[in-house]
């Protein structure tokens, strides 16, 4: 996967070099360890800061919204569902754009990380199929599968489901994996123990609402949560507004999230608030047969009637 | 003031007397990371603790504090009128807040505290509560405090400062809020006669752990327009996502919304934390948004921190170095980096070389 950062520049530096696209989206070297930039290369030059790694989690759909330029996207499997979705939106469009895939094994959760190391980490190497983490008076070797993003270890898409270049061939797909363990503990709960689980869960939040804004598919003008005039959620620090801007977030994703994992990610505080949109996506699965932004060609289930929808209510 | 002994073995007991002078509060370690909680039922400060995930400006000023209670039940005396909200402003001790947090409040201090405008809320908030700072051992590679007007020693804010040295603390007393606590705490034993160089010398060896800095010496005197219009900010703000968490999680940002919120007939005005991040913090009742792209907002909150509090106060940066927001935020915008550009920025109005 390291040998990707050469090839990125690459087909970066040609397609800006040839002025097929205005700039390309992708990442830069990070000032800390296990942290990357989304950064765009508008010349030839700045193409050569373009890299990757195993700590490029954000998902760089989120930076294409409403653009008018041509722009070369650089995308890992969930990147172009969510390009996909926009497409479907009217976010963007396809002739915009030049999606230079990116064949993914995953990325790392460098609280997983951080978690098993005795100290502070300042130095984290990577080489093609584990990290080595140092900091003072350590140094401590971790097999990439063991410290994955809990999304990436379930993800069955990891390859770019559109892309016009290919920085290489694709990866083997994940196979059997146990998708929805996580949420059938949760639909085992009773009510009482779900919403204790919901209420520990959601506690530390202090809505600053990263969750949200790294999210692609969180692109209203104003959100609701924001909305003064009416105002429907209160903007204090009550539970039940935490909680309405949580369950409200996620009914909002329901048959357009990917798992792509960068709400959970981009928590300061640690909540995996992907149980939520977890939920949503296995309900769609199951009713719809439905997965979220494979292709460009296929309405959502959730905007599109059917004749034959198997519900009576309906018809 | 002067330099106390507490022996780590006096240590818990000393805090077990001074609970019933003050309410404790100190940082406690839930699940992943740590935070100030109030001390109950003889829990002990984790004074391992590198430093809290956010910083402890909640202790003083809530990221959500009521007022005042109102009645809209035209059926009573008082109704439509504000009643100030009950509170406790009884004695607390804040018991190992790092010097770069105690500083922040300092510098919050300046703005809610003027000739003109005095915040009560803060300001009562921060009178009763006594400072125990402990000296910073082991910096994290993301502080960058020596170079931000502060110090893993640093005294401005605190009442008192903690040093380890290992099988005891040395305590330097800095104010009579420090002294008080201390004697409720029942510490009394004599520093050691060398235990000002022994101070020094650990104050010196911290400093010398921090490797990351910034530089702030020509912010000053740049013009504002030129770094305004600069052209790195686009660079700068294209990661932004717009969230909160750098400003939530610094101790210096001080911004707040009010707002009203009616429930039946009865109801509560609050003030909130607000986020110059976030598109309605300037949003005009007429529709217009002053601050209407990232890129703007990106820019007001530096511009805000590095360049127009140290034009206004002359008291360096609005920013202690706790690298929190280094940390956290989820895109890696990284405050070291901006200010050293702004700092190295052609005032010629030549774009200075994007790092």
């Amino acid at each position: 996967m390291l040998s990707y950062t050469e090839k990125i520049r690459e087909i970066a530096g040609r397609l800006l070099a040839s002025g097929a696209v205005d700039m390309v989206i992708g990442f830069r070297q990070g000032t800390i360890p296990m942290m990357n930039e989304p950064h765009f290369a508008k010349t030839p030059a700045e193409a050569a800061k373009l890299m990757w790694d195993s700590h490029c989690g954000i998902n760089l759909a989120n930076y294409l919204t409403d653009r008018k330029e041509r722009i070369g996207i650089v995308a890992k499997g969930c990147d172009s569902r969510n390009i996909v979705t926009h497409i479907i939106e009217n976010k963007i469009k396809r002739e915009q754009l030049v999606v230079i895939g990116v064949p993914c094994r995953g990325m790392v959760d460098k609280r997983k990380i951080a978690m098993k190391c005795p100290g502070e980490i300042t130095e984290v190497i990577e080489n093609e199929t584990g990290l080595t983490a140092k900091g003072n008076g350590f140094s401590q070797a971790f097999e990439k599968k063991d410290v994955l993003q809990h999304n990436c270890s379930l993800c069955i898409h990891r390859n770019p489901v559109i892309h016009d270049e290919m920085v290489a061939p694709p990866v083997e797909e994940q196979k059997d994996v146990d998708r929805y363990a996580d949420v059938r503990a949760v639909e085992a709960m009773n009510p009482e123990q779900r919403w204790k689980y919901f209420e520990d869960l959601l506690s530390p939040c202090v809505r600053c609402h990263a969750c949200r804004n790294a999210c692609p598919l969180c692109y209203c003008p104003t959100c609701f949560v924001d909305e003064s005039r009416p105002q429907w959620v209160g903007k204090g620090q009550d539970a039940s507004d935490v909680r309405t801007f949580h369950f409200l977030r996620a009914y909002h994703c329901a048959g357009r999230c990917t798992d792509c994992g960068a709400c959970e990610r981009a928590c300061p505080v640690g909540i995996n608030m992907r149980v939520f949109t977890k939920k949503l996506e296995k309900d769609c699965l199951d009713l719809f047969g439905w997965e979220a932004g494979l292709s460009p060609e296929v309405r959502p289930p959730l905007d599109v009637y059917r004749p034959n929808d198997p519900n009576d209510f309906i018809k | 003031m002067k330099t106390i002994k507490i022996e780590k073995s006096q240590w818990a007991s000393g805090l077990e007397k001074a609970s019933k002078a003050f309410r404790l509060i100190g940082p406690v370690k839930e699940k992943e990371f740590h935070s100030f909680k109030p001390l109950t039922n003889g829990a002990q400060p984790d004074l391992t603790c590198l430093n809290t995930r956010l910083s402890p400006k909640s202790l003083v000023y809530p990221q959500s504090e009521v007022m005042f209670n109102y009645s809209l039940d035209e059926g009573r005396e008082d109704h439509h009128q504000m009643k100030e909200a009950a509170k406790d402003y009884s004695p607390k001790a804040v018991i190992g807040i790092r010097p770069c947090d105690a500083k922040a409040f300092a510098l919050v201090r300046m703005n809610f505290d003027t000739p003109d405008y005095q915040d009560p809320y803060w300001l009562r908030a921060y009178e009763s509560t006594t400072w125990v700072g402990l000296g910073c051992t082991s910096p994290c590679s993301s502080c960058f405090c020596t170079s931000a007007g502060c110090g893993p020693y640093h005294e401005e804010g605190l009442d008192v400062l903690l040093a380890d040295a290992g099988d005891h603390y040395l305590a330097k007393i800095l104010t009579e809020k420090g002294a008080t606590f201390i004697d409720a705490a029942g510490w009394k034993a004599a520093a050691p006669k060398d235990a000002d160089k022994a101070l020094a010398a650990m104050r010196a060896a911290a400093e010398a752990k921090i490797t990351s800095f910034v530089q702030t010496d020509r912010l000053k005197a740049l013009p504002n327009n030129d770094l305004y219009s600069a052209s790195f900010w686009e660079d700068v703000s294209f990661a932004c996502i717009n969230c909160g968490t750098c400003t939530y999680s610094c101790p210096t940002c001080w911004c707040f919304d009010i707002q009203d919120e009616t429930r039946g007939t009865s109801g509560v005005r609050m003030k909130n934390w607000d986020s110059c991040m976030y598109p309605l913090f300037t949003l005009h009742g007429t529709g217009h948004n002053p601050r209407g792209t990232k890129l703007h907002r990106v820019r007001q909150r530096f511009m805000h921190k590095l360049k127009y509090f140290v034009d206004k106060y002359d008291k360096g940066i609005q920013c202690v170095g706790c690298g929190r927001c280094v940390r956290l935020c989820p895109v890696n915008i990284d405050i070291r980096r901006v200010c050293n550009m702004m700092n190295g920025f052609a005032a010629s109005g030549e774009a200075c070389a994007i790092e």
